[in-house]
């Protein structure tokens, strides 16, 4: 009788468990509505990124006006490194960037209304304050990437289709991966953001520019242990031809996805066990 | 004055006391001056050893020199004023028996004093290990250079509160905030060498009150200028301080007139 009753007290839509899909398109559907709402600052922050991105490529263009290549590539082809690192950077900023402020929220004590919520943290903190303005980096760093490959002499063949596709998005896997570790680190070194930011700023700095620049203990750390340079050097190689330095030769290019799962197990289990490592800072 | 004194010192104190933060931003901004350095003596080796008057050692040195004074001068902007503006506080900041700006200019010697020691010397040694860097070996020029340095962040600190105090009348300032840091990065010459720019944007910068933020200091400290030349870029120092002294006074005044602070 009970087991009967049990299964006609269907629950109404409204009970039902929401499916993370839906979870996710309602989450960031509302922040994406609560900030169109204010167009003359949401304009303002677009432009300001957009000038951000700018002002960091012109130093590149500086130094690539007084000699003819820097770290064996020529301007166009810097370029095409810059506009696929500011795309990869752009998109993992984009969905990962606000854990970076993860700190604030533990001194807070925030991070316990996160806690409570049946909705994974991840998920919440990187909905949270998602900045419609970081599209600006995304917008930028495509059109530079069109623009420098065409000028680059891009020949493509259906290989080097799928890398220009599959490239910004395991560079925006490995940079968001980053993010997420530096945020799982800061649960134990709640002072220590900055800390943080020398491999997740920093990873995006190395990636945005020809590796071949860094030493070689540089570049070996920037490759093996944050693996920046296979999200915009390496497959820039790949898709122009060119030939890499020592540590990196011209197949590493293609290294970004399986690289990007690797890095990002290890970010789940690091961001489980600070999750799992916090007691609570606030009141 | 003692009251001036006793804000510095307080403001040393208070930020002595981040230790985690303090080796945090010192490990940070040493691998970002080893990225910056690689990329600088990169481009200066293919050159052929010398580019506008650097060679490899006066590079690094530019580099760390640049890291040292990044703390201190605060070069990713500050909101903290424009903060209060926005919540009201800044009418606890009016009423009190010291002037806003001389209160506020205590409190950022002294954090930068703190800031310049804990965050700028180690960064200095990292760089000495692995580049190598030079400094220069009269007292003459360490005198003019710390003047200099302390000129740098005096001008940095009242642009940046120029900024803040546009909050009593825009209702968002960080989009400002954020140009403003992006261009102050670019044409104070701490992501490259003024003297590598075009010709054009070499004059266009030098107009601008920038160059006193990074580069003189830089170059005071690092021997590109002997001590009779550092002399009137000290001068240029001076001339902006007073300029923007006076317009961030009167941007406090329109705005302490402006300003309506709700509650009680």
């Amino acid at each position: 009788m009970a087991e009967s009753r049990r299964l006609q007290a269907r629950p109404s839509p409204a009970d039902r468990p929401v499916s993370l899909l839906r979870m996710v398109a309602t989450l960031y559907g509302s922040r994406i509505r609560s900030q169109a709402a204010f167009r003359a600052s949401f304009l303002m922050d677009l432009l300001g990124q957009v000038l951000i991105v700018g002002t960091e490529f012109l130093e590149l263009w500086v130094i690539l006006s007084q000699v003819d290549v820097l770290g064996g590539m020529t301007l166009p082809q810097v370029a095409v490194v810059y506009g696929l690192g500011a795309l990869a950077f752009g998109i993992a900023d984009l969905l990962f960037g606000e854990i970076d402020g993860l700190s604030t929220a533990i001194r807070s004590g925030k991070l316990e209304t996160l806690m409570v919520r049946p909705v994974p943290m991840l998920l919440q903190i990187s909905s949270l304050d998602l900045s419609l303005r970081r599209l600006g980096r995304i917008v930028v760093g495509l059109a530079m990437l069109a623009t420098a490959l065409a000028i680059a002499g891009f020949s493509p063949t259906p290989a080097h289709l799928l890398l220009v596709v599959l490239a910004p998005l395991a560079g925006a896997a490995i940079l968001g991966a980053l993010f997420t570790m530096a945020g799982a680190m800061q649960f134990w070194l709640v002072d220590g953001r900055e800390f943080a930011n020398a491999f997740t700023y920093g990873g995006n700095y190395v990636a945005t520019n020809p590796g071949a620049v860094f030493p070689l203990p540089l570049r070996a750390f920037f490759t093996f242990v944050i693996p920046a340079t296979l999200v915009a050097y390496t497959p820039t190689l790949a898709l122009l031809d060119l030939t890499g330095p020592a540590l990196l030769p011209q197949w590493t290019g293609w290294l970004g996805a399986p690289v990007a799962i690797l890095i990002w197990i290890v970010a789940a289990l690091l961001w489980r066990s600070g999750v799992r490592h916090y007691t609570g800072a606030g009141g | 004055m003692l009251a001036f004194g006793r804000i510095v010192a307080a403001s040393f104190r208070q930020y002595s006391t981040y230790r985690v933060a303090t080796v945090a931003g010192v490990f940070t901004n040493s691998i970002f001056g080893l990225i910056r350095a690689s990329i600088l003596l990169a481009a200066i080796s293919t050159a052929g050893g010398e580019l506008r008057g650097y060679d490899a050692l006066q590079a690094a040195t530019y580099v760390w020199l640049g890291q040292a004074l990044l703390a201190p001068i605060e070069a990713f902007g500050t909101r903290e004023v424009a903060e209060r503006v926005h919540e009201g506080d800044i009418a606890v900041d009016l009423l009190r028996p010291m002037g806003f700006l001389r209160l506020h200019y205590a409190r950022k010697l002294g954090r930068s004093a703190f800031l310049l020691l804990a965050r700028g010397i180690p960064p200095m040694l990292v760089g000495a290990l692995l580049t190598g860097i030079t400094l220069p070996t009269d007292p003459l020029s360490w005198l003019l250079g710390l003047l200099a340095v302390v000129l740098a962040i005096t001008v940095a600190f009242l642009a940046d509160l120029i900024v803040n105090l546009t909050a009593f009348w825009l209702v968002q300032t960080r989009g400002l905030t954020v140009v403003y840091t992006a261009v102050m990065n670019l044409l104070s010459g701490f992501l490259i060498p003024i003297a590598w720019f075009p010709d054009q944007l070499i004059a266009l910068t030098r107009a601008t009150p920038f160059p006193a933020m990074v580069q003189t200091p830089i170059d005071a400290l690092s021997g590109r200028l002997t001590p009779l030349e550092t002399l009137p870029q000290v001068g240029i120092q001076v001339a902006w301080a007073a300029v923007l002294t006076v317009g961030a006074w009167l941007l406090l005044r329109a705005g302490t007139r402006s300003l309506e602070v709700q509650g009680g």
